[in-house]
């Protein structure tokens, strides 16, 4: 009983629908005004997007302006690191202060969280704007201190001013 | 040309270098125009999208489709372990050879075709329902669970609409009374208006909707369906032999382009009496398809399988079957528009 009266109840228009190909042509439509639209793509190498201050990037050890390294060896970036990719070994220097003799960053372990930025009490290990840092080699995405101090100096000016502003957040 | 060539280099040898370079004539322009609509399909998929789509390679792209020729030729080959070799090898040159194959009848303009066979739409019909070979051999030399899914579905797929390709063509071939290609353009002289789209219409559309299945196109691209399949009976090919069935399904593609041209649409004919016949209507109008061919890529989901079956079997094959009884009465009592055969002289 139930049966007949679906058929005898026929939906013409989803029946016109079907056979004239509607959804099709309106699809169609559709694709033909995306067509003609304004392109939004970024040409990626050439062309690159807006980064926030807050771009968690490659790593990079800052200095002091006087040229000093700023890393006080507390370890807080090692203690809070949750992929334990860093490692630090400390010594006392000649002159007494205490620095370290290896902080090794395995960016292949990395999930650039930026929590060793936010624990270090002297804004030395930092985040920068950098994300073009692909490698060949394993090996090479293994960074230690010189790396990492190298990396501080190239990306300073970048750096300083990202903190700036977004230092009123802080 | 057969006559220089043999008068050239003697009877024999003189016919075979005479087909040769035809073929040729017709195969590299074939591929190197296969590059561009490459291209363009990527390039109407892009757009579609709002994407740019390649824009690097020589000047708007147009280089990329040789670049990635070069970066498949440079690949290295990978057999899995398990694979019949021989025929893992021989699969992607089977599609490749039975697209091409296909070409060899059809008519560019009057007088522009490899071979006049009198039977060229049986033969296309007959070369293209052998590319469900590659696919399968493809599948099953895998060795691999995937391949051989995505071979089964295609096997299925091909042939459902097979069926009802070959009755849609039944209908133009009653309005013709002749299975030659050239004869089939023939007999649609007279302007747009004579072509035969406008009376068989709804078998236009079924025709086309046939040749995206046939050809393994989006929406009906389920032997490859990347979300349930990973690349279907292509996961396990790479380098040159994945490159040659790339080419085998675009080649495919492109001849259904042609005959929908052909069949429906006058092939070389001029649209109107005061420009004259050439084969540049011919390409305008493959172009104008394959332009269609890319777009419903860009906008059509992809069918589920048991969706497809039901449109092949439920819907496309009554339909069809219908239009063929429909047509046999039209032109049986004669109604201009369906009967042409006075156009060729009669049956041939």
């Amino acid at each position: 009983m139930q049966e007949t009266q679906k058929i005898s109840k026929m939906d013409w228009t989803r029946a016109t629908q079907y056979f004239f190909l509607l959804d099709f042509l309106g699809g169609f439509w559709v694709a033909m005004k995306y067509f003609f639209r304004p392109k939004a793509t970024l040409n990626y190498p050439h062309e690159k997007g807006p980064l926030s201050p807050r771009f968690r990037g490659e790593h990079a050890l800052r200095r002091y302006p006087s040229g000093e390294e700023r890393c006080i060896a507390c370890k807080l970036c090692e203690a809070i690191c949750p992929a334990q990719a860093i490692t630090i070994d400390a010594e006392p220097r000649e002159d007494g202060s205490r620095r370290t003799t290896r902080y090794d960053i395995d960016m292949t372990k990395c999930i650039y969280c930026g929590f060793c930025q936010e624990a270090c009490p002297v804004d030395a290990i930092v985040e920068g704007p950098n994300f073009e840092f692909a490698t060949e080699t394993r090996e090479e995405l293994f960074y230690n201190k010189e790396k990492l101090l190298d990396n501080g100096a190239r990306w300073e000016v970048e750096i300083a001013r990202n903190l700036e502003l977004d230092a009123p957040y802080r | 040309m057969n006559e220089w060539f043999q008068n050239l280099l003697g009877e024999n040898l003189g016919l075979f270098v005479s087909i040769l370079a035809q073929s040729l004539l017709l195969v590299v322009p074939l591929l190197v125009a296969l590059a561009f609509l490459m291209y363009m399909d990527r390039k109407v998929w892009a757009a579609v999208q709002m994407r740019k789509g390649p824009n690097i390679v020589g000047a708007f792209g147009l280089l990329q489709s040789f670049a990635d020729f070069i970066k498949y030729i440079a690949k290295e080959v990978i057999v899995p372990a398990g694979a019949d070799k021989a025929v893992f090898f021989l699969a992607p040159m089977v599609t490749l050879v039975t697209a091409m194959v296909a070409w060899a009848v059809v008519p560019f303009n009057d007088g522009w075709y490899l071979s006049n066979a009198n039977v060229g739409i049986l033969f296309i019909m007959a070369v293209s329902s052998l590319e469900v070979y590659g696919v399968i051999m493809g599948g099953w030399a895998s060795n691999s669970k995937y391949p051989f899914l995505g071979a089964l579905r295609s096997a299925a797929q091909m042939i459902s609409y097979e069926v009802s390709l070959g009755l849609i063509i039944i209908g133009i071939l009653i309005s013709t009374g002749s299975l030659n290609l050239s004869n089939i353009v023939n007999a649609q002289q007279g302007g747009i208006f004579s072509w035969y789209f406008l009376p068989h219409f709804p078998m236009l559309i079924l025709f086309f909707v046939s040749a995206l299945a046939e050809t393994n196109r989006p929406p009906f691209d389920l032997p490859e369906a990347e979300a349930e399949l990973v690349a279907g009976y292509q996961v396990e090919y790479s380098s040159t032999p994945f490159l040659l069935f790339m080419i085998g399904e675009l080649v495919a593609v492109v001849l259904m382009c042609a005959l929908l041209s052909v069949l429906f649409f006058g092939g070389w004919l001029s649209p109107v009496s005061w420009l004259p016949d050439s084969f540049f209507w011919m390409f305008a109008k493959m172009f104008v398809f394959f332009f269609l061919f890319a777009l419903v890529k860009a906008a059509v989901p992809r069918y589920r399988y048991d969706q497809l079956m039901r449109l092949g079997w439920k819907v496309f094959l009554p339909l069809s079957l219908g239009w063929v009884v429909f047509v046999a009465f039209m032109a049986h009592w004669d109604v201009a528009t369906y009967a042409r055969w006075d156009l060729l002289g009669g049956v041939n």
